[in-house]
């Protein structure tokens, strides 16, 4: 009995030993260095945080649908928020809206969706043991844990948290004596970004040196499947926007604590003027959306880029225009940070600047619109395979769609002057970039799941799952355009004191019901989630028949993702449908000189060289 | 107890779907049909795509020419005809961009579905289709950019120099508005010198101030050009009038401009919106605080002549605080006196006895 311990032992030691690795709970699921545990914890955090953000979001649908309606039940959640006739605080609707924002743009599609697959996929698509160093991983996944607690803490507290919007546009934000919410709910806001901000950084430039320095042989940088040049680009720009908004939040923390005057300037509040002379606040406004807009990128790209490669692999059919869809995420990249100013067409700043940031806005429509015509010839003459991941991409395309092109309307000062800060931009941005890129999140776990936990997900509830959501979301956020339109401005508690803002009840209503049909759906999602990763169907290695190096590991990818040597790469990730190919899919790890069948005549060529490389 | 019985309900309605998922897996498993790719559920999906793309099409355009007039809300401004073709103009464009767009995406997507017996085309990259819808967006965007500009700078150009000029101010939560009076000249302010009273921070060293007038209405007179200067005393507001299509932050210690021609008197909007308890309103748009939906503002547009009478008939606001007389320097009491109205020290005196 004793012996055979002693043995297991030793094989344990000699496995552990080559891992160079110990493994204990601790280190495994807690503080665990593997990037693939790290994703996975970035993806549990993320849906517990979109889960309290949507949360957050149908108490105020119930407010803006259902006016009349009676909150009393809330109360034991909600405590003295629900005021004594039974209604929802008018102060705390805008910490609701507040903290939604703030949520669903930082904690769930910034930290929860690069989290999750800029480190799950990185290495293994592009060849690696695992990140460049996974402990700067490993504390860029607890510094967004701490931040989370502390964004969290400050849903509870006395005072309530944030409430002067995600954008936190100071004086409001800086002056606790005009709402209850810049008091200390605003300092652990700040507190917690502060601490995001770092967790993103020390993530991104890990995933910026991994893809630049760990790609296996042959994996050149036109040989990457482009989640990977999404992921880049994505950190890239992150790496170079989050510091300036750390930037902007330190001034805001001076504003506020140490009696400076950056943005602060001739204000006579709760009966006292204030020292404060010389600041500005639009000097905030350009600072934060020098980060605000390069993050709606952030959010975005890697769900293009998982799309991507999802829309490739289920039409069997190689993405079209490879090359320009790099070449227009790279426009992205360079553009998004010359447009921030056109969220401040009205804000005061000079209509001369208003010209130049038009301008360059409207630019930016042109690799958009790119990228959208890409995604449609690589659907036609495809062989089109719908898995749920499938189908949430092909949603995605349709939001991206949509959303985008009410970009025009927004990104243009001249129509901008009526639609500024209406319905009609909380319509396109949930379009465009919520649910677009939440379509990507999901796409992304319907499609990878079966490499994170080693077994399927079911099919048919990931289809009643994606039709509810993808109806739901153009329920919901669709009528918003009519709403705006006529003018109805967002963060408005209430519309009864406007005459001009009388109509709509109707179609308020409606859409808080199809937000909580919406909402009701995601539970499909969580049992799905949940109940595979114990009890799925075990998942075979290669379950969609896809060609990227993260098929070629084993069913559960040990740490070290491949039991013996990285394969090399030999081609292009999207040799779908080769003409004269035995497959209609060839993997990356593939070499040419096997496959004499299909090689292009460029391919051809190359073979005898690629022969030279492989014996060497 | 009814709240037990609801969550006992809850559990059996949740564990009966547990069951029939499970049943219906295991079915599945034995008849292998997840196995199969090009199975119903594939036609399944793509046929739903198209119904869907359909029904939302049909009731889209159903809904936009039903409502037309609800959210199209009329225009009262000359800026606001050129700001909404524009607005119009772009929804064409970008409506028919969808249409093909959204149709291509579920049509291919029903079309190209999976036949175990055909392959997709092997299509990696075509330059010369490429370089067409790079360079017809590029083209579309060029004449939005150009003509969008042109109205811009057209909104935006400095005011006529016979424009009336108004003083919005927003605090919270409500906005202030000020004449400049006869002199037709706003007077300095200093936030430093706001007080309950003086809510503007009205500095009475500056003989402009003596005649400024501050009415609880806003009243614009019809079809001339209107400046307001915009200011806010606390936080960031933002003055938006909707019918006017007018939108300009209010920015502490920053104060901004916006000028506009009204075209339509309010009794003109109310029989052309057959409402007749119809009224021109400007709201706040910049989040502000826990009043932020309740900064309403009445305005009201009058024919010329009717606003000149208004006009003169308002109190400049001196008369009505007299006590600031002691905050006039003394060689300018006079004066004062003579701009705001004020009859005589005797007639103060006498109004602060009764």
């Amino acid at each position: 009995m004793s012996s055979i311990a002693v043995n297991e032992h030793t094989d344990q030691h000699v496995e552990d030993h080559a891992h160079e690795h110990h493994d204990n709970f601790i280190t495994k699921y807690i503080f665990s260095q593997d990037h693939k545990t790290i994703a996975k914890q970035y993806l549990i955090s993320g849906i517990i945080w979109a889960l309290i953000g949507g949360f957050l979001s149908l108490i105020f649908r119930i407010q803006l649908g259902f006016p009349e309606a009676q909150l009393e039940w809330l109360r034991p959640l909600m405590g003295k928020w629900i005021t004594s006739s039974g209604k929802l605080d008018p102060e705390f609707f805008l910490a609701l809206v507040t903290m939604h924002g703030t949520i669903m743009v930082f904690f769930v599609l910034t930290a929860g969706l690069s989290g999750t697959f800029s480190n799950f996929l990185i290495p293994l698509q592009i060849g690696a043991r695992d990140m460049a160093s996974g402990f700067m991983n490993m504390l860029s996944y607890w510094f967004f844990f701490v931040s989370s607690i502390i964004m969290f803490v400050s849903l509870f507290i006395e005072t309530g948290p944030a409430s002067g919007g995600w954008v936190i546009y100071p004086p409001l934000s800086a002056l606790p004596q005009a709402m209850s919410g810049s008091g200390l709910g605003m300092t652990l806001w700040l507190v917690a970004m502060a601490l995001f901000i770092v967790s993103t950084l020390l993530g991104g430039i890990n995933y910026i040196t991994t893809i630049i320095n760990l790609r296996t042989k042959g994996m050149s940088f036109l040989k990457m499947p482009l989640t990977i040049w999404s992921f880049f680009l994505t950190a890239i720009i992150g790496l170079l926007s989050f510091p300036v908004l750390l930037g902007a939040a330190l001034l805001l923390i001076f504003d506020r604590s140490f009696g400076t005057s950056f943005y602060l300037s001739d204000i006579y509040i709760a009966g006292e003027a204030l020292p404060n002379m010389g600041g500005s606040p639009i000097l905030f406004q350009h600072l934060f959306w020098f980060l605000g807009h390069p993050e709606v990128y952030i959010v975005l790209l890697p769900s293009l880029g998982i799309t991507s490669e999802i829309i490739s692999t289920n039409s069997r059919k190689p993405i079209f225009g490879y090359k320009a869809m790099i070449l227009s995420m790279l426009g992205i990249t360079v553009l998004s940070f010359v447009v921030w100013a056109h969220h401040m067409f009205v804000s005061g700043m000079n209509p001369f600047l208003g010209s130049i940031f038009m301008l360059l806005t409207l630019i930016i429509a042109v690799p958009s619109s790119i990228k959208v015509f890409n995604y449609l010839t690589t659907l036609w003459k495809g062989n089109i395979i719908f898995t749920p991941a499938m189908l949430f991409s092909i949603g995605l395309v349709s939001f991206f769609i949509s959303g985008g092109l009410t970009g025009l309307h927004m990104g243009n000062s001249a129509i901008d002057i009526q639609l500024h800060d209406t319905y009609f931009i909380v319509a396109h941005f949930h379009l465009v970039m919520g649910a677009a890129a939440f379509f990507g999140l999901l796409a992304g776990v319907y499609h990878w799941f079966p490499k994170m936990f080693g077994r399927m997900m079911d099919n048919k509830l990931g289809y009643i799952h994606f039709w509810i959501t993808f109806v739901g979301v153009y329920m919901i956020f669709f009528p918003m355009h009519y709403i705006g339109i006529a003018g109805f401005p967002r963060r408005y508690y209430s519309f009864t004191n406007f005459d001009a803002f009388s109509t709509f009840v109707d179609l308020n209503a409606f859409v808080s019901i199809a937000a909580f049909l919406t909402f009701a759906a995601q539970f499909l999602f969580l049992f799905n989630f949940f109940y595979s990763i114990f009890k799925g169907k075990k998942a075979p290695a290669n379950p969609w028949k896809a060609n990227t190096l993260e098929w070629t590991t084993p069913r559960i990818p040990q740490h070290g993702n491949w039991p013996g040597e990285i394969p090399s790469v030999h081609r292009w990730p999207y040799d779908f449908s080769k003409p004269g190919a035995k497959e209609d899919f060839i993997p990356q790890n593939v070499p040419l000189s096997e496959t004499p069948e299909s090689n292009l005549p460029f391919e051809a060529k190359i073979v005898a060289e690629e022969k030279k490389a492989i014996k060497s | 107890m009814i709240g037990f019985s609801i969550a006992v309900g809850v559990f059996l309605v949740l564990a009966i779907l547990l069951l029939i998922f499970r049943l219906h897996t295991l079915v599945n498993v034995m008849k292998q049909s997840d196995k199969k790719i090009g199975s119903g559920y594939n036609r399944t999906n793509a046929m739903l795509g198209m119904v869907f793309m359909v029904l939302s099409l049909i009731l889209f355009f159903w809904y936009s020419i039903k409502n037309f007039d609800i959210y199209q809300i009329p225009i009262a401004s000359e800026h606001g005809v050129l700001t909404d073709r524009m607005f119009w103009i772009t929804t064409a464009i970008t409506g028919v961009v969808f249409i093909i767009t959204q149709v291509l995406l579920f049509y291919f997507s029903y079309k190209y579905q999976h036949s175990s017996d055909r392959r997709a085309l092997y299509f990696p990259d075509n330059n010369k289709l490429e370089f067409i819808w790079t360079v017809l967006p590029a083209i579309v965007l060029t004449s939005l950019v150009v003509y969008g500009l042109i109205v811009w700078n057209k909104v935006m150009s400095p005011a006529p120099d016979n424009a009336e000029i108004i003083e919005i101010m927003g605090y919270q939560f409500a906005w202030r508005v000020r004449y400049p009076g006869k002199d037709e000249t706003l007077g300095a302010y200093d936030y430093r010198k706001i007080d309950a009273t003086n809510e503007f921070g009205l500095d009475f060293a500056d003989r402009a101030a003596f005649d400024d007038f501050t009415p609880r209405e806003l009243h614009l007179p019809k079809g001339q050009p209107v400046e307001f200067r915009i200011r806010a005393r606390d936080v960031i507001h933002s003055v938006f009038a909707p019918h006017f299509r007018l939108k300009m932050d209010a920015v502490p210690g920053m104060p901004t401009r916006f000028w506009f021609v009204p075209t339509k008197t309010t009794a003109e909007m109310r029989i052309e919106t057959g409402k007749p308890e119809f009224n021109y309103e400007i709201a706040c748009t910049e989040v502000c605080g826990k009043g932020h939906f309740s900064m309403r503002l009445l305005v009201v547009v009058d024919e010329p002549e009717e606003y000149e009478k208004w006009k003169a008939e308002q109190k400049p606001w001196l008369s009505k605080n007299p006590e600031y007389l002691a905050k006039v320097p003394d060689n300018l009491k006079e004066l004062a006196m003579v701009k705001s109205q004020i009859e005589s020290t005797s007639s103060i005196i006498q109004e602060s006895k009764n």
